[in-house]
């Protein structure tokens, strides 16, 4: 399969000629396949906004190439001007950029801009609103009359309803409580499974990344320097901890089991693997 | 005596022209004691995070009292009073920051106060130490990581030197080890100078650490006590839009497939020997 969208040794160097030069990424090279759920991690600094930023052409690499498709990014000012159409990224806090007078208009902004037909932005603007759990009696209002959760869910609609092929969620969760959490990562989930797109999906919450990703990739130090499953992942709880993450609580248990002589797995991240381990490991130890 | 003191507290704003007025608060009765740490935790719009800026007079109360030791915040005369032993830091820190160097930042509030400036010099210093930030002295805020700008932040309410610190989601937009860092720095606050610690959060792991936990649902508290007690109510919080830490997941579930395990084991390390002692049965 080809990859969807790939860097190759994309490196974007800040004030470039400058005393204040500094680089944010340096020579990655990294590729996503149709279909794949992405987890990305790296503690604050270590370049991953400046990453994703390049991965829909909002910041233009000072070296190396992204390919959308097998093509440079870059190669048209059209092209570039499309893949933000392709590629749609959802930043932190998306809320404080919600503006338009009602709830249907903001979320139809995007595919607006599309110049897509009346018909097909009002499809759009409905399908969208539905995954994001927005009804229909909420699309006339001001989008400013909202709860937070639903503001955020509006400004997600949006992206959304450009049927990006790529979708890149900046921390969607960040600021709300744990039952607003999980019904927008469920969300999520009910899309991808819809759509069969393509996730990115960055967080602070090694939880929610274990529960959603199928893939994760680490940054530190502007490189990527780990990208494997969850399970290769969380094994190496060590050098997580050494540059600023962790292991989901789960991986901490099991290592504590471990370490009291119960063989669980090391690299166990959901409370329902591990409780099936457990189950097992009694069953046998009882003989039965 | 109680550091802070809520007595039938209540709480609204004021309704838009034709609207009604919806409370925030109810009848709330609460006292923390000096010393103590405790976590507020709740739902998005429960109250918690009003119920906080009662503590430091942002706000006032619309019916009831609050006080601070043997002040009356709705007291204009003790205002001062009360900011100087209340501290507060907010969830970004990029708000929160005023100065273009880190030690004219930790010095803003001390000179407001119309601290003499050895003093201040001695505040700011003995304050960025507290939080393992002193070799930053002369550094650009803008140029720090997310904890250690919150870090600072709290540098600067301890250059108050306050009796009790809030950290309202204080936590939300920090990276594991930013958040790592910012809670050992007022566990240790909390140990060394016997500060009062109240932290509202969504994180059920940081309520872990606490002595006490307050649940607020819909303006009202709900659960109160200590984290072992609170947390084994799994069904109760899930009912309100809460969760419990990990290792009580984990051990609801076994016990739901009959293992013999106590909910009240809620460390890693309690977690793990709970279920290694159910094993050997």
């Amino acid at each position: 399969m080809k990859p969807i969208l790939k860097t190759e040794n994309l490196t974007h160097i800040y004030s470039a000629g400058t005393p204040f030069q500094r680089s944010a990424v340096e020579h990655v090279d990294f590729a996503v396949y149709p279909g794949e759920f992405v987890g990305v991690i790296g503690h604050t600094g270590s370049g991953k906004s400046t990453f994703i930023q390049h991965l829909n052409g909002l910041l233009k690499p000072t070296e190396g190439r992204v390919l959308f498709n097998g093509q440079d990014i870059w190669s048209s000012a059209r092209v570039t001007h499309e893949t933000r159409f392709h590629v749609g990224l959802v930043f932190q806090y998306p809320e404080y950029q919600l503006f338009e007078e009602t709830v249907y208009k903001d979320i139809a902004f995007g595919p607006g801009n599309m110049g897509l037909g009346a018909e097909e932005i009002d499809r759009r603007v409905r399908e969208a609103a539905g995954f994001v759990g927005i009804g229909e009696e909420l699309l006339q209002q001001s989008p400013f009359e909202l709860s937070g959760g639903q503001k955020r869910r509006v400004a997600i609609a949006g992206v959304l309803a450009m049927e990006p092929e790529v979708l890149i969620l900046d921390e969607p969760t960040a600021g709300l409580d744990p039952a607003g959490c999980e019904s927008i990562l469920a969300e999520i989930r009910q899309y991808h499974r819809a759509k069969n797109n393509t996730i990115l999906l960055v967080s602070h919450s090694m939880e929610e990344i274990a529960r959603n990703a199928q893939r994760i990739v680490v940054l530190d130090e502007r490189h990527i320097v780990m990208d494997g499953t969850p399970r290769d992942i969380f094994s190496r709880a060590q050098e997580l901890e050494r540059i600023g993450l962790d292991v989901p609580e789960v991986t901490k248990i099991a290592a504590a089991l471990r370490r009291r002589g119960i063989p669980v797995d090391a690299s166990v991240y959901t409370t329902e693997a591990l409780k099936e381990q457990l189950q097992s490991l009694k069953g046998g130890g009882a003989g039965c | 005596m109680s550091m802070l003191r809520t007595e039938h507290l209540s709480f609204a704003y004021p309704a838009a022209e034709g609207g009604k007025i919806v409370p925030v608060l109810k009848e709330i009765n609460l006292e923390i004691d000096r010393g103590s740490i405790v976590a507020i935790l709740g739902h998005n719009g429960s109250g918690k995070s009003t119920l906080s800026k009662h503590f430091n007079a942002v706000y006032l109360p619309s019916g009831g009292k609050v006080w601070v030791e043997e002040f009356d915040t709705a007291d204009e005369a003790a205002l001062l009073e009360i900011r100087r032993r209340v501290g507060m830091v907010f969830q970004n820190p990029d708000n929160q920051i005023v100065a273009n160097v880190v030690e004219e930042d930790v010095a803003f509030a001390p000179e407001n106060l119309g601290v003499p400036t050895d003093e201040i010099r001695r505040r700011v210093d003995a304050s960025l130490a507290a939080v393992g930030m002193s070799e930053f002295t002369r550094h650009a805020p803008h140029l720090l990581s997310g904890g250690q700008k919150q870090r600072v932040a709290i540098a600067g309410v301890l250059a108050m030197e306050p009796e009790c610190i809030i950290l309202d989601e204080a936590t939300a937009m920090l990276d594991p080890k930013g958040r790592r860092d910012v809670l050992e720095t007022v566990q240790r606050l909390n140990r060394e100078k016997g500060m009062t610690v109240i932290m509202i959060t969504h994180h059920m792991d940081e309520a872990e650490l606490a002595d006490r936990v307050i649940v607020m649902n819909r303006g009202e508290i709900y659960l109160d006590g200590a984290p072992r007690e609170i947390f084994q109510k799994v069904d109760e919080l899930r009912r309100i839009g809460l969760t419990v830490p990990e290792t009580v997941k984990l051990l609801d579930a076994l016990r739901q497939a009959g293992w013999n395990v106590p909910l009240s084991a809620i460390s890693v390390e309690e977690c793990a020997d709970a279920i290694a002692a159910a094993m050997q049965q």
